[in-house]
């Protein structure tokens, strides 16, 4: 753990009223296996402001499920947050037990997981699960439950009659619509989405997305959204975080990361899917496979796979550092972008 | 592409499954009437989402379901004359499958080379034991696995999913096929990964000479290494033709629509007045019809009475859709 | 997480021990034993477990070599109590209890791995094929089995006996046999249609391989851990039958097996005559060794899945003080 890290705040969103909703500090999580220990989270540091859109990106074994699981203190052993602070609304969660935690979970941070198919409990109607999660909030009128339940489906464009039906009765898309409905009971100020739209078809996918940007728009909760589909995020976040190999590779604005991408493995990310409009080119994409976490690199972890490395790359670890206003990890990238294959 | 006899042709072909039990008795339509071809050293995409019976056609052809109607010829002969197990052999070293999950598609108790040392072992039962290890290395070569010796002694575990895909398109190569089927072999990998994949499949198409039946949800892909696109809904050809045709001009409301689904990040985003949901189409007891017209915003009232054949509206590019085949030129999404 | 180690295991040429892989793990033939014994080695069960079973099958092998007196032989002097002479004392016939114990080691342990073998191969047969080849097979093979899974095997095992007459050790082996499979079969059947349709079976069938082939060859292998519990556990249930049908009288009295010692001793009223040691010390070895079986079965779980293995304890005295503080906000 590298002092110094901790002062450098990323530029974050600007000034909000009351401040950023989240603030992550040298966030670290370690799995402990018989070979050893795995970092897997490396000192991730961002804020996140009110109703803000962050995408985090990245391949397997990046650490972005880890890192979410982290910040939402889901984590059991063998993994375990090793370093570093969460702090929502001024509380450092990482320090909270289980019956504080509960006041928070749910009212004012909801999770919104992968597979609606595996959250949701197949022999339960969806009403019952919605009235699971509203009583173990606090919340016992059966009207005013039954009220809510309603509402929150009509948000995300489900018949509330459809409070009756069970989850395999529901088609994919509807599944995971009721997923984020459910995440919305109790209207909080962070929803944390593990990749919700991996298992739809494409269709489906934008039309969720479109749903979660509107939703988002109108009732003004923060979002963290990992996915490892960049383009996906595209259009909806207002930033973008890449990850690679437990830290954080590149931070800043999303049209900033996209037109301008600044560390290499970003670009050769960008460059790896192949557009259908516009002419076709041969492509390369990223050769090799990401680190072994239990004996990671000397240098900078992406040097083995990195089509600009020179020595001084391999020497000592990098830090993260600004470039404009963007934040990257990469002692070639300058203020001009980066030029893959320099 | 070519007129002579194509290398694989369906005429007809359908697949039904019977669903439900007792007195609910349902007909699933995983595949209704479908009639393909695909070329020498050609790579054809076969795209669709979820229901649209891509997979089940994957599987007619590699013989693990029979067709309820229909017919496969291959090289000219019907499958359904294929009776020995030696014709079913030679069938199976001619037209092998690479699988989707490069976690379960190969058995993690036995080296990766366990795959590829039987399939030689079954297919070119004429190879001595050292012949076999020597090919088993050119093939682990060719799919880039390299060094051969090092990388065929590995165990599944120790290798990543994109390695694993290779492995799989090395046990189809040595059976010295003449068509791969490719069944979403990189849609379960990583994204800088799959350009690697692809290129493989390019590659073997243009030094290898085979042919490759690529399936897969993601059009983009498809049009990187496809020479020719069929876009599949509800257990029917949409739109066929050559893969820049149908990207630049489709004809079907359906390839429309998912053509202005695909995310691109270079692209502005439209939020327009299309608010299709993605729901899953109707495949039980379909009624008679155009299946896709519930979502199509040009249907008219013979949509739902006459169902729409695939015509050609183009030279090589099929559509079926009954306004797009009166003429017009659609843009519905 | 199984990714970071997807990803970790990629970086390295060499084995990964303790992989949380998906599909399951299996052990891998050639490197199975060395990774087994490495394993047993470090977990406190079994080797509990094997030193047990290790020595009961010394006392099985050279039984002469620990006890010099005839077992049956009823020379002594009956009734006496434990002494240096006779460490368990004697029976009311005058033969010494602890050669009896030891000899009899070899009979009972010969019951249990014998039926214990052969009713999990008939377990593997029946199982493996119902849940493979489906169908017709499926119907058939599944329908005996559950028909003997319903029956009670205890009573049906002395129905059985009793109209076999002087049955001896092969015949109570048989009669175990094919009334205990079925619950492996059970097991084994359902264990197959969850890997049925797992790709690589598909892929084998596509490249052109024989059903058989399949089931011998791609299936098994994977389902070792499986098949060696049901073994385990077979081979208790068997100790026990067999123990308790010898003490019911049935099988052969004249042998020496702690099943008779048992029946001996309830004949000449043991325990109202304060001869405890004859009936404690049969009935002590039996459960000794069902323990040792016992346990060895839940470390072979903990082995094959590590999803059960318990992190050490001891790891969390080094680490990160909120880490402490966490782990004690959680039990609180």
């Amino acid at each position: 753990m590298r002092t110094g890290q901790a002062e450098r705040l990323d530029p974050g969103w600007g000034e909000q009223a009351g401040g950023p909703v989240l603030q992550v500090r040298d966030l670290s999580v370690c799995y402990h296996t018989k070979r050893g220990d795995v970092l897997a989270v490396d000192n991730v540091s961002f804020d996140l402001a009110r109703g803000e859109f962050l995408g985090i990106v990245g391949e397997s074994g990046c650490g972005k499920s880890t890192l979410l699981f982290g910040i939402a203190q889901l984590l059991s052993p063998p993994a375990a947050i090793t370093g570093g602070s969460v702090r929502f609304e001024g509380t450092n969660l990482v320090d909270l037990g289980d019956r504080q935690l509960a006041t928070i979970r749910w009212k004012k941070i909801s999770l919104v997981m992968q597979s609606a198919m595996n959250a949701l409990n197949p022999v339960k109607t969806i009403g019952a699960q919605f009235t699971d999660a509203m009583r173990a909030h606090g919340v016992t009128g059966r009207q005013e439950i039954a009220d809510r339940s309603a509402e929150v489906l009509r948000m995300v464009g489900i018949d509330p009659q459809h409070l009756r039906s069970y989850p395999h009765q529901l088609s994919g898309g509807m599944r995971q619509r009721s997923m984020i409905a459910m995440a919305l009971l109790f209207t909080p100020d962070l929803v944390i989405m593990d990749e919700p739209t991996s298992a739809l078809d494409v269709v489906a996918q934008r039309s969720l997305m479109i749903q979660i940007k509107e939703l988002q728009q109108r009732l003004g909760f923060a979002v963290i959204f990992v996915t490892h589909d960049m383009s996906l995020v595209s259009h909806f976040s207002d930033r973008l975080m890449v990850m690679y190999a437990g830290q954080v590779a590149e931070l800043g604005a999303t049209r900033r990361v996209f037109d301008n991408p600044r560390h290499p493995y970003s670009a050769g990310l960008l460059e790896a899917f192949p557009s259908i409009r516009g002419p076709k080119v041969d492509l390369t994409g990223i050769p090799g496979s990401p680190p072994d976490l239990a004996r990671p690199p000397a240098g900078c972890r992406f040097a083995p796979r990195c089509p600009i490395v020179v020595d001084a790359c391999r020497q000592e670890p990098v830090d993260l550092r600004h470039l404009g206003d963007v934040l990257v990890r990469c002692i070639r990238a300058d203020g001009n972008g980066v030029v893959p294959g320099d | 592409m070519t007129d002579a006899t194509p290398l694989l042709r369906t005429e007809g072909l359908t697949r039904h499954f019977r669903i439900g039990g007792g007195l609910k008795r349902k007909t699933l339509h995983a595949v209704d009437d479908v009639s393909l071809q695909i070329g020498e050293r050609q790579i054809v995409a076969l795209a669709g989402e979820s229901g649209s019976g891509k997979s089940t056609i994957a599987r007619l052809l590699a013989r693990i379901y029979s067709p309820t109607a229909g017919e496969i010829y291959f090289q000219g002969r019907p499958l359904s004359g294929l009776r020995s197990r030696a014709d079913m052999l030679r069938y199976r070293a001619d037209v092998p499958m690479v699988f989707q999950d490069p976690f379960s598609s190969i058995n993690p108790v036995f080296r990766v080379s366990h795959g590829v040392l039987r399939s030689l072992k079954l297919h070119r039962p004429e190879l001595s034991d050292k012949e076999r290890t020597a090919e088993a290395r050119r093939v682990f070569e060719i799919v880039g696995l390299t060094p051969a010796e090092e990388a065929m002694h590995r165990f599944p575990h120790e290798m990543s999913g994109g390695q694993r895909q290779r492995v799989g398109f090395a046990q189809a190569l040595a059976m010295r096929p003449r068509l791969i089927l490719a069944d979403e072999p990189v849609s379960m990998l990583d994204v800088s990964i799959r350009i690697g994949l692809l290129n493989l499949m390019k590659q073997l198409r243009d030094e290898q000479g085979v042919s490759i039946l690529y399936i897969t949800h993601d059009i983009a892909s498809a049009r990187y290494v496809a020479d020719r696109l069929i876009v599949m809904y509800a257990g029917q050809i949409a739109e066929q033709g050559p893969v820049e045709d149908v990207l630049a001009a489709p004809r079907h409301p359906y390839t429309q629509l998912l053509l202005s689904a695909v995310p691109d990040p270079k692209a502005e985003l439209s939020i327009d007045a299309n608010t299709d949901r993605g729901e899953p189409p109707r495949v039980i007891n379909p009624e008679p019809g155009c299946r896709f017209r519930w979502r199509c915003p040009l249907a008219v009232s013979d949509c739902a009475n006459i169902t729409p054949a695939l015509l050609e509206l183009s030279p090589g590019h099929d559509a079926a859709c009954l306004v797009a085949q009166a003429g017009a030129e659609v843009k519905a999404f | 997480m199984a990714m970071i180690f997807e990803a970790a295991a990629a970086q390295t040429g060499g084995q990964f021990p303790g992989a949380t892989e998906p599909g399951g793990s299996a052990p891998r033939a050639g490197q199975a034993v060395g990774r087994i014994w490495k394993a047993v080695r470090s977990n406190g069960k079994a080797l509990a477990g094997i030193i047990l079973l290790a020595l009961f099958t010394l006392l099985a092998i050279f039984p002469w070599a620990i006890a010099k007196d005839n077992p049956s032989a009823e020379i002594y002097k009956p009734s006496l109590g434990p002494s240096t002479a006779h460490l368990f004392g004697t029976t009311s016939y005058g033969q010494d209890l602890f050669a009896q114990a030891v000899w009899g080691t070899r009979e009972t342990l010969i019951l249990a791995v014998v039926s214990g073998v052969l009713s999990t191969f008939l377990s593997v047969i029946m199982g493996l094929a119902a849940g493979y080849l489906g169908g017709a097979w499926d119907s058939v093979l599944n329908f005996i089995t559950d028909v003997l899974l319903v029956v009670p095997t205890f009573p049906l095992l002395i129905i059985i006996v009793a109209y076999l007459p002087g049955v001896g050790v092969p015949g109570l082996i048989a009669v175990l046999v094919v009334t205990g499979y079925s619950y492996g079969a059970r097991q084994l059947r359902a264990q197959t249609l969850s890997i049925r349709s797992r790709d690589y079976l598909e892929a084998a069938r596509v490249r052109g391989e024989r059903r058989l082939y399949v089931i011998m060859v791609e299936i098994i292998p994977s389902m070792t851990s499986l098949i060696v519990a049901t073994f385990l556990g077979t081979a208790v249930y068997n100790v026990l039958a067999a123990a308790g049908l010898q003490f019911l009288g049935f099988g052969d009295p004249s042998s020496v097996s702690w099943g008779t010692m048992l029946y001996w001793a309830e004949n000449n009223e043991a325990l109202q005559t304060n001869q405890y040691l004859w009936a404690i010390v049969p009935g002590a070895l039996i459960a000794l060794l069902g323990a040792a079986f016992v346990l060895i079965n839940y470390a072979f779980d903990e082995i094959s899945n590590p999803a059960l293995a318990r992190v050490p304890v001891t790891r969390t005295r080094q680490l990160n003080p909120i880490y402490r503080r966490l782990r004690a906000n959680r039990s609180s």
